[in-house]
Order: structure tokens, then C-alpha cells, then sequence
């Protein structure tokens, strides 16, 4: 079992873009297979991992899903001098792209730097502008005629910012959407080993969640869970956020309030954070939380739907910064949860207004 | 066969390259690179002196080079763009300032390191999923971005430098990392210090604050008065594609192409004789050159060019792509042709130079 810090920075470490996530799927398998029961591939790469509870066949069951893709770039074209231009792989902002290390994964894994042309080289129109993601390409260094031998349009371009450590149990680098809350659900798997839990418990990483929701479209139908909790980060307060969309980062994990949140679900996780006494935050997003539970929440006749996220500052950068305080408190209470959930729960998610 | 007194790059300079470009000297602020120069120098140099400014002038050691030697000047600047840390706003945030000139659409994403503890930190942006229609068509500016730090307990302080963070490798043929402009140049000086040629007095010059004004290069040009000076630098090669697909007319120079020799630059008029000896150097010895276009941009040579009664003046520079952005990519091969075409310059020099006609 690798210490969570580890574990996350070699997350980060992998690529796994959204559809290609059999690089970090294969290190999640690993970290889960002492902690599960069964562990599955689903038809579009999710990877499901089942810890079976104590109660009596049938039991309820709880779905625990964090998207593992990451975003990044895919080659459209190789030119003659073997530069390679891009286009996106979930939302990139151009803006972060000039000079960013990068993994193209040709043939080979060629290494190499997204540049930036000079002004002089670009239509009149747009110079002195950020440069659009159309005009950037990737320079690997090496000789025209090798790019081109290795490197056609559809091949992967992923992120290669390092993992780095920040003082204050902070973890800087690239994926940390959803890596981190990858690692929430394995922090929550290894404190359910300690503990006694009535349901059965599907601990699901997602595919395609950036593009197209795939996974977490398609698992829960698979799975059928009584309830789910959608796993995953939201904006920390910091540079360019300064408003209620931002939370405290390191200062607890955020509950989320909103149309993808069954209130029931809410209520019960912010009367837990309370008896705890675990900090946390409300959030609320007042149309669509962004996350696995879009796609969840209308699975066959529709699943309950609880949404935690993590504090994370610059999304969508290759310096992302978490606290992992907050992901540790994020696996606890799903933890503490889990172990709370009897088999008199299910028939207790009702409408306040229907209760009686 | 080789010869121990010529000048070559093998892992050992390499090693040193890679040192000294990991190493963080914002203009103003050239203590670790300094630092490394002095080590390397000192067992090979007659003469040492660290200046008011914090150049470092080294009188090499002369073999055979008689009674008045020629005295020339190499001259490679030890400083880097970077930042200045202006503002602390609490949380681990720093605000800053650019020293030099980098291109603010460089910063966001970037991993930087901070202060003489090289602390790390990142400069972050903005999540896209919240971005203003046509708000990515707009340049983020620099005073809406900050270093993060993390919570390192107030170890970084206003006053500070910073500069990016990228670390030092080798892809294939190329050179890859922050600051190659020039710490190219610096470890080409430090193994012509260490292989002196023998005809003539060299003269070191590893000079500050050239990417804000060229100042050291002034006061090191005036302490050595040199018979002649060369400017070892990087610059720009802008062989990229053209938007359109066009021939791309101002390439500057291209990677691959060997030393790039300067005729022209904002500062400078390069000495016709020392160009004209650079090139017939590298004809004569089958090193490849190639001519910067003539324009803009600049290097120290052009404040020795100009100090006391005026010194015959050019530039060599190893071309570099993305210069003065987080990793500079550079050829192997045309760092290996500068060293060689420099040293073997320099050693086919006599004083008839001075008064060959222009």
C-alpha cells in the first residue's frame, strides 16, 4: 500500500487522456486489488472495483465515482520541417500552452515543448494577441524526417509537467483533476479495510468524463448502486477567483448544493461533516455541477446523487495545486459515511415533502 | 587524434551546461551562477577579479603568446531574464515584476523557483470554465497573475528573484532548458579559459545585467581594455512555419546551421575584419557559420564597442528556439561548431588585424 502523497504524485505522473486511460487505469488496478473484492473493465474503460459490505444478499449499494481521463492535445498534423500542430482534448485555454513540457505519444514517446511563433509569423490580425491554439505546435527537437516517421495526426499529446511538492501539504502539477479525487476513493477504500460496512461498495474511476460522460453514463447502469457520490474538484479561491465560486483550499472539502445533488444525500453528508466536526464548505452551482453525477443522476430510472469536491486552485493548468489535507478528508467521509449507511437508508431518501 | 589544448564538449561540458542552466542568475542578482564560473576558473586563471557590478574577469594564462601579446576579450553574460517579486499578498500569492524582456503570454502554467533557496512555485491561470466570452482572445496580464508558493511560511520576500523553473535535458540532437541564453556562451568561456589559445592574452568576460542594458559588458570592456572583443551569446532562430505556409523570410537563423556571426545588429556594426576573419575561419577549417540577418537585437558587444578609445567589436551566437521563455531548445552541434570556430579564430590572430583595412 503506497502512502497517499506517492500514490497521488504517481497518478499525476501518467498520462490517460480522456478514451486513452489505460495508463493510469493500470496503476489504480494495482493500489485497488488488495482493497476490493472484484475488480472490473467496463466496455468504455471505466474501471470498477467492488468491496462487498456484511448485510444480507440483496444489499444496497453505493457507487463512489472519480473520473481518472485527463485533458490535453492530439496531433492534427505533422509538417515537413516536423512540427506538429494540435488540437484539444477536453477545455485547454491556449493561453497556458506556449512553452508547456510536453509527452507526444507517436510510435515513441517523443518529449518536447509547445511553442509559441514569433508575432512575425502570424496573420497580421491576431499578433500581439494570445496565440490560438491553431497556430501552436509542438517542437520535439529532433529531425524532421524521425517526427515524421513516428508522429501522425490522432496521436496523443499529453501534459508532462512534473509532480512537485509545495510547503503546506500542498501537491502542484497537471491532472490533479480527477487524479486527486482518484485518490480520495482509494484513502476511503483503505479506512473501509479498518471498518465494518453494511453496503456493498463500488469504487468506480471513470473514463471520458472531460469529452463526453461516457463513464459516468454507463457504470452506474452496469452497477445499478442504490446511491452515488460524484468525486471531484472545484475552484479554490486564488488568482481570478475571488467570489463565492471560489472555496478555501486546504480548508476543508465542499459539499455541493445544486440540481445534480438529491437534497436527502445532501443533508446526510452535512449532518455527518457537523458530528465529525470535519471542515468543510457549501457550494452551489445553479445548473450543472460539472462532474461524473450529470451523467449519473440519469442512469436508467435515475440515481440519487451526492456531490463532493475538492479545492483546487488553476484547473485545467499544468499547475494545478491541491491540499492533500482535503483529499484525505474527502476519503474520510466517505468512509464514515459508508460505515453509517444501515439497511433502513434506501427507504429513507424521500422528498421532505412526501415524508410521513 | 586529439589535443588536450583545443577546446571540445563531451559529457563533462554537458554536465557543466546543464549546471549552469538549472542555475537561477536574474539580471542583478548573478551570485550562483558567479558562483559556478569561479569554481570552474580558478584553478586555470592568472588573474581573478570580481568587479563593483559582479562581473568576473579572468586574465587567462598565456603559453607562448611573447612580450605584447594581443589582448582580446571573449565576452559570454552570466545573466538571465527572470522576475522580482514586488508584493506579498499573503496565502503563499506573491505579485511581480518581469527584469528583462519576457513575453507575458509565457507566464501562465509555468513552474518558477524563488529567492537564493530557489524555493518552488507555480504561476497559475485562471480556470477555462470560467473565462468571459472572447476572455481567451485577450493577453492575461501580468498584474493579474501571481507566484504561489504554497504555504511556506513567509520564506519568500518583496525584493526576491524569481524565474522559471524548467530543468535542464538533452532530446536527440538538442538542447533543452531555461536560461540557455547564454549560459551557452558562459561554459564555452570557461573551457576557452580552460584551453587558452596560446597566441594572444585572453581576456574573460563573465558579465551582469546584459538583459537590462548590457551594463556589466560597459565597465568589463573599460577595466580589460582589450585590443578586440567577440560577444559569445544565443540568439533567437525563428525557423518556424509561417502561418500560411509561406517561405519564412525572417528566420533570423536556423537551428543546425552552425555559430551565427553577427554583421548588424540595434547596438552594433560588427568590425567588417572580424567578420570577415570568422568566416574565412570556418572555410578554411570546413566549420559551418552562418549569418545572422542583419536587424535588430542586441549583445554586449555593443557597449565594449564603444568604451574608451572605441574596440574592434563582433558577436557569435548559437541560435536558439523560443528564447526567453521557459525552455529554450538549442543544437548540440551548433554549440560544438561556436566553441570550435571561436577558438580557432582567435588562435589564427596577429596584431595585423588592427590595421588591415575594413
Amino acid at each position: 500500500m503506497t502512502d497517499l502523497k506517492t500514490f497521488l504524485k504517481e497518478l499525476i505522473a501518467l498520462p490517460g487522456l480522456s478514451g486513452y486511460e489505460d495508463p493510469v487505469r493500470e496503476r489504480i488496478e494495482a493500489e485497488w486489488r488488495p482493497l476490493v473484492d472484484e475488480l472490473t473493465t467496463s466496455k468504455v474503460g471505466s474501471l470498477h472495483g467492488l468491496r462487498r459490505g456484511s448485510g444480507p444478499d440483496p444489499r444496497p449499494s453505493i457507487l463512489l465515482a472519480a473520473h481518472m481521463d485527463a485533458i490535453g492535445m492530439m496531433a492534427t498534423r505533422v509538417t515537413q520541417d516536423g512540427f506538429i500542430y494540435f488540437t484539444e482534448v477536453g477545455g485547454v485555454d491556449p493561453r497556458i500552452l506556449p512553452s508547456m513540457p510536453v509527452m507526444v505519444h507517436g510510435r515513441k514517446k517523443l518529449p518536447g515543448i509547445v511553442a509559441q511563433p514569433p508575432d512575425k509569423l502570424l496573420p497580421p490580425a491576431v499578433r500581439g494577441k494570445p496565440v490560438e491554439m491553431q497556430y501552436l505546435f509542438v517542437d520535439t527537437g529532433l529531425p524532421p524526417e524521425e517526427v515524421r516517421e513516428l508522429v501522425r495526426p490522432g496521436d496523443l499529446i499529453s501534459f508532462d509537467t512534473q509532480p512537485m511538492d509545495l510547503p503546506g501539504d500542498l501537491v502542484a502539477g497537471h491532472s490533479l483533476d480527477n487524479r486527486a479525487s482518484v485518490a480520495a476513493v482509494t484513502a476511503c477504500l483503505q479506512e473501509l479495510k479498518q471498518m465494518e460496512h453494511f453496503w456493498d461498495v463500488y469504487a468506480v474511476a471513470t473514463a471520458q468524463e472531460e469529452e463526453t460522460l461516457a463513464g459516468g453514463l454507463t457504470s452506474p447502469y452496469v452497477l445499478r448502486p442504490s446511491v452515488a457520490v460524484a468525486v471531484d474538484v472545484t475552484f479554490a479561491k486564488g488568482p481570478g477567483i475571488s467570489d463565492y465560486r471560489g472555496r478555501g483550499l486546504g480548508k476543508g472539502i465542499a459539499l455541493s448544493w445544486g440540481p445534480n445533488t438529491h437534497p436527502h444525500l445532501f443533508d446526510s453528508f452535512k449532518a455527518l461533516a457537523e458530528r465529525l466536526d470535519l471542515p468543510f464548505e457549501i457550494e452551489v452551482y445553479p445548473r450543472y455541477s460539472g462532474t461524473d453525477a450529470m451523467g449519473i443522476q440519469v442512469v436508467a430510472e435515475g440515481i440519487p446523487c451526492m456531490v463532493l469536491s475538492i479545492p483546487l486552485r488553476y484547473m485545467h493548468t499544468p499547475v494545478e495545486v491541491i491540499s492533500l489535507k482535503d483529499v484525505q478528508r474527502a476519503g474520510r467521509m466517505m468512509a464514515q459515511f459508508i460505515a453509517g449507511l444501515g439497511p433502513e437508508f434506501v427507504d429513507q431518501i424521500r422528498w421532505e415533502e412526501v415524508k410521513e | 587524434m586529439s589535443d588536450a589544448t583545443i577546446p571540445t564538449i563531451a559529457a563533462e561540458q554537458i554536465a557543466l551546461l546543464e549546471k549552469l542552466s538549472n542555475a537561477c542568475a536574474v539580471s542583478g542578482d548573478e551570485q550562483q551562477v558567479r558562483r559556478i564560473v569561479l569554481d570552474e576558473v580558478k584553478d586555470h586563471a592568472a588573474g581573478i577579479k570580481i568587479d563593483a557590478l559582479g562581473n568576473v574577469l579572468v586574465t587567462c594564462q598565456t603559453r607562448d603568446a611573447g612580450p605584447n601579446p594581443l589582448r582580446v576579450m571573449i565576452d559570454a553574460h552570466m545573466d538571465e531574464v527572470g522576475f522580482m517579486i514586488v508584493e506579498d499578498d499573503k496565502e503563499g500569492l506573491l505579485r511581480f515584476e518581469p527584469v528583462g524582456g519576457i513575453d507575458e503570454r509565457q507566464l501562465p502554467g509555468k513552474v518558477v523557483l524563488v529567492g537564493k533557496e530557489n524555493l518552488p512555485g507555480v504561476i497559475g491561470a485562471k480556470p477555462i470554465h470560467l473565462t468571459e466570452e472572447g476572455e481567451t482572445g485577450q493577453k492575461i496580464p501580468i498584474e493579474a497573475l501571481r507566484i504561489d508558493v504554497g504555504q511556506n511560511g513567509g520564506k519568500v520576500k518583496v525584493g526576491d528573484r524569481a524565474t522559471f523553473g524548467t530543468r535542464f535535458r538533452q532530446i536527440g540532437p538538442s538542447l533543452v532548458g531555461k536560461a540557455l541564453d547564454d549560459r551557452l556562451g558562459v561554459a564555452l568561456l570557461i573551457e576557452l579559459v580552460k584551453h587558452p589559445p596560446a597566441n594572444v592574452q585572453l581576456l574573460a568576460a563573465f558579465t551582469v545585467q546584459e538583459e537590462i542594458g548590457l551594463r556589466g559588458a560597459r565597465v568589463a570592456g573599460y577595466s580589460l581594455a582589450p585590443d578586440l572583443a567577440i560577444a559569445v551569446d544565443s540568439t533567437p532562430a525563428f525557423d518556424l512555419p509561417v502561418w500560411d505556409d509561406h517561405e519564412n523570410g525572417g528566420y533570423n537563423t536556423r537551428l543546425g546551421d552552425g555559430p551565427a556571426i553577427y554583421i548588424a545588429d540595434a547596438g552594433t556594426l560588427s568590425d567588417p575584419r572580424l567578420i570577415r576573419h570568422l568566416a574565412q575561419t570556418g572555410e578554411a577549417l570546413g566549420i559551418p557559420y552562418q549569418f545572422r540577418q542583419p536587424g535588430g537585437g542586441g549583445t554586449d558587444a555593443g557597449a565594449i564597442h564603444r568604451t574608451r578609445a572605441g574596440v574592434p567589436s563582433v558577436s557569435v551566437s548559437i541560435p536558439g528556439r523560443y528564447a526567453h521563455t521557459a525552455a529554450q531548445v538549442s543544437r548540440l552541434s551548433d554549440w560544438e561548431n561556436t566553441l570550435a570556430l571561436v577558438y580557432h579564430a582567435v588562435s589564427r590572430l596577429d596584431r595585423s588585424i588592427l590595421s588591415a583595412e575594413r
